[in-house]
């Protein structure tokens, strides 16, 4: 069995590219994200479930947010979510899309829109949420768009599908009624260099009103989810996965140590949250048939560290625990460990008591290789700068540039 | 889904509970008539219908002698299906809300470290005076088990405790080896002052009207439940725990254990249902419970993920290969499961040993013992090997065994 060191040495090796990476790295980036939807649709329970640690049944207690709840989460070194909570009810609704419509919707990462699906007034709901991505496309065309559809718990298990799917083509049939009453308001206006101007990949002057109807569709990601089981971590970890600074490197060097220390599967979960940040697979590990496995570990740690919470009467968002080892016989080992200090490692191994030991070793001495993940420091490799797209400059274990991931210019 | 997890005891309870979706009603009343041709239609399809399975054998046959019974009844509605497929049936506590009200007497078998049966009544029908049937008494109480009578303490709960007071009646003329096991069921949106209160009230009234109907010393215990936490397994754990022959003893090994490996809490567990059949001899501890219930769910959970498929031969051919060149029960230190679990807290770590099939040890350790771990091993393998030979005693002599007969050996303790 290879030491991880020795195998994964090269990743390290210098590149000329590394002094022009510094400056970029040196950046911690900023996201604003919005989080929008009717009163009572779930925001502030998926808030509270994801990054403060509460259990579904915590949520009851929430009071209706009062117009903007604006939080900071620092997720990882280099990458801080702005969210922005931003309260349902209609008077708010209303004032978000007059008074306050440039400064909420200018310079939006992503809008993370919630509906009900036991609303009792789903047309209702659908015209708001027309308004708000008109709005959207208008200050930040560059925005992804995630839609939840929320509290599928309150389906029966016979119906949820066919819910879920009527669900998903209302909000499909609506959103591109949005981007059509922007494109009208567009051609009518002659407005459109104006609307486009946050626009970091249009040519420059080159915006005329043709153009802009191409690329006014705006590319939605919709997902089923519920607060009482693992949809809402697969639902967020797909939403900061595309966000994370440096996934290509996190990606390559998780691949070396998997191979390194001879691992079945590796998941890099952030500390607080337990979103899954990165994984890898072995071949054999392919074969497992529990495609919905990355958010139900998350979801059983996190549970986990509640429970361990109400016994050690430590903060919720404390550390919880620091190790974690599980030997099935002849079935396979896996552990849980501190890893950096932003993050937790999830490895598992085929059987046997020697490859647990010395898989053990290994991922403690690969700690330093992935101390970029902790602040914002140069990570064994180069950078691109925004709006390139990456994808080319980097693969296999050895040397090679990582981008980060070009996600439009930092809001500040 | 074991995930939506329960909170500690410690957890402050949300009392504001207007968000909790309405139930589907479904339609609860049913002509006597109706449920004639119901109960007919059971007999039919007894054995045809069990989902499981396991083949549910007819109670007027004597075959099921010595299985302990766990009788469930109570108002309609007050929530005794939804407590069975929780406890039984590992069914999330929130799709219960889809559950429809029970029309005929539902019984379960289930085999685990003991084999025992569950039987889940109908609210709406009272066996003991039925217009359209009478029931076979001797089929249903015969058996050696507990009567659990479910109370839901959100509902006016006088005709429920009146229903209760005559199957106490009943069943301490001509069935005095049952024991009666009530549940103050659905607290969870009470707060813990209210909760008190009410277990206080339906104690006092019971007994009072048991005392009026002439019954004192009726074995009957109250329980504070509900299926949105532990509380109903912990209720379960002390139910089932009554039915065990030499529960004693296991609670001796237990005790020496802690003693041996310097453990603050040792349970053991069926796995199956997280209910906890013996316990080391220190007091009870709600808390301790809960962490060690949930990391039994864990390893379930960690188990059906990556433990529940099979590798491929090449995997196995690469892994035995060089440089170990040894079958992988060679490379294994211990053919069953063990883990642990490091508390950021204090270090105390927590410990869970498989013991069969059915059963794990798990086990609250002292601070520090994490280095001395594999000394810990070796002395857990002697009491897993003691624990092992009782059940396989147990279960030996359960088939020999009538139910009178278990009966006699019951309050050992
Ligand atoms: N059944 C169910 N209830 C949910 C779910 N998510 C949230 N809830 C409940 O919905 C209620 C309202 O949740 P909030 O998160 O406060 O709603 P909100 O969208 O923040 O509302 P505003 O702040 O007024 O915009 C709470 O009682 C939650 O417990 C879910 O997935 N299923
Ligand atoms: N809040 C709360 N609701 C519960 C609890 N247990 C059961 N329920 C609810 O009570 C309702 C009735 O539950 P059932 O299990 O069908 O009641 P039952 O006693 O079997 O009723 P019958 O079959 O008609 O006799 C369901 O909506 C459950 O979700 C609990 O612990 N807390
Ligand atoms: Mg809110
Ligand atoms: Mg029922």
């Amino acid at each position: 069995m290879s030491d991880f060191d020795a195998g994964t040495g090269a990743t390290a090796g210098g590149s000329a590219a590394l002094a022009a990476a510094q400056a970029q790295l040196k950046k911690i980036k900023k996201q604003k994200v919005l989080l929008m939807g009717k009163s009572g649709s779930g925001k502030s329970s998926m808030r509270s479930i994801i990054f403060s640690n509460y259990v579904a049944k915590d949520t009851r207690r929430l009071g209706a947010t009062i117009d903007i709840d604006l939080s900071h989460v620092k997720f990882l070194g280099n990458l801080t979510l702005n969210l922005w909570d931003c309260g349902g009810q209609e008077a708010f609704m209303e004032n978000y899309l007059s008074q306050q419509r440039s400064h909420v919707f200018s310079n939006v990462g992503v809008l993370i829109y919630v509906f009900d699906i036991k609303s009792g007034e789903w047309e209702r709901d659908l015209g708001t949420y027309v308004n708000i991505i008109s709005a959207l496309v208008q200050y930040s065309r560059e925005a992804q768009v995630f839609i939840l559809i929320h509290k599928m718990d309150l389906v029966a298990r016979n119906h949820r599908e066919a819910d879920y799917e009527a669900a998903v083509a209302a909000v499909r049939r609506k959103t591109a009624e949005a981007c059509a009453i922007v494109r009208r308001l567009r051609n009518d206006s002659g407005a459109a260099t104006k609307l486009s101007s946050s626009s970091s990949q249009q040519p420059p002057g080159g915006s005329s009103s043709g153009a802009g109807d191409l690329d006014l569709d705006v590319d939605v990601q919709f997902f089923a989810t519920s607060i009482w089981d693992q949809s809402l971590y697969k639902a967020w970890a797909s939403i900061i996965h595309d966000l994370v600074p440096n996934l290509p490197i996190i990606e390559t060097q998780l691949a070396s140590l998997g191979q390194a220390v001879d691992a079945d599967e590796i998941l890099l979960f952030e500390r607080t949250s337990f979103l899954v940040v990165s994984k890898w697979t072995s071949q054999e590990g392919d074969s497992n048939p529990y495609g919905d496995r990355f958010e139900r570990m998350s979801n059983i740690l996190k549970a986990w560290k509640h429970t361990c919470s109400s016994f050690t009467g430590t903060p919720r968002n404390a550390e919880q625990f620091s190790d974690f080892e599980y030997r099935m016989g002849t079935s396979f080992s896996m552990f849980v460990t501190k890893f950096t200090t932003n993050t937790f490692i999830l490895v598992c191994l085929p059987p046997g008591e020697a490859r647990f030991n010395s898989a053990k070793l290994n991922v403690a001495a690969a700690r330093p290789w992935f101390k970029y993940l902790d602040g914002p420091v140069v990570p064994p490799g180069s950078s691109q700068g925004p709006g390139v797209p990456a994808g080319s400059g980097y693969g296999g274990g050895g040397g090679g540039g990582a981008g980060e991931m070009g996600m439009g210019p930092p809001e500040n | 889904m074991s995930s939506s997890s329960a909170p500690g005891a410690g957890d402050p309870v949300p009392i504001d509970d207007g968000d909790r979706p309405s139930r589907p009603r479904p339609v609860r009343f049913i002509s006597p008539a109706v449920l004639n041709l119901h109960r007919v239609y059971e007999q039919d399809q007894q054995r045809i219908q069990n989902k499981d399975g396991v083949k549910v054998p007819d109670p007027t046959v004597a075959q099921v002698k010595g299985k302990p019974r766990l009788l469930i009844m109570g108002q309609k509605g007050s929530g005794k299906s939804s407590i069975s497929s929780v406890v039984f049936h590992k069914l999330p506590a929130a799709e219960t809300l889809f559950m429809e009200s029970t029309a005929r007497i539902q019984k379960d078998s289930l085999n685990s470290f003991m084999e025992f049966q569950v039987w889940d009544f109908p609210g709406q029908i009272d066996i003991f005076n039925n217009p359209s049937y009478s029931f076979d008494l001797d089929a249903i109480f015969g058996e050696v088990g507990a009567l659990i009578w479910v109370i839901d303490a959100l509902d006016d709960y006088s005709e429920s405790i009146s229903r209760l007071n005559m199957t106490v009646v009943h069943l301490q003329r001509s069935y005095p080896h049952i024991t009666i096991e009530v549940l103050v069921h659905k607290v969870d949106s009470l707060t813990e002052d209210y909760r008190g209160e009410i277990v206080r009230e339906v104690e006092l009234r019971t007994l009072d009207e048991l005392g009026d109907l002439g019954v004192e010393n009726a074995p009957i215990s109250f329980h504070l439940t509900s299926i949105y936490n532990h509380s109903i397994f912990e209720a379960f754990s002390k139910v089932i725990q009554k039915l065990i022959p030499r529960l004693g003893q296991l609670e001796a090994m237990l005790t020496s254990l802690c003693r041996t490996c310097r453990f603050e809490k040792a349970y053991l567990f069926d796995v199956n249902t997280k209910i906890y059949i013996a316990s080391d001899s220190t007091p009870e501890d709600t808390t301790s419970y809960v962490i060690c219930s949930d990391y039994v769910d864990v390893i379930i959970d960690l188990t059906e993920v990556y433990g529940s498929w099979p590798r491929s031969q090449q995997w196995r051919d690469r892994l035995e290969g060089e440089p170990f060149n040894q079958t992988l029960e060679e490379q294994v230190g211990c053919e069953w499961a063990e883990s642990v679990m490091v508390l950021a807290d204090s270090k105390r770590p927590i410990m869970l040993r498989e013991v069969d099939r059915f059963l794990a040890l798990v086990a609250i350790m002292k601070e520090g013992s994490y280095d001395k771990m594999a000394q810990i091993n070796m002395n857990v393998d002697v009491v897993v090997k003691g624990l092992t030979d009782f059940f396989e005693i147990t279960r030996a002599g359960e088939k020999s065994r009538t139910g009178q007969e278990m009966v006699g050996q019951l309050p050992q303790n």
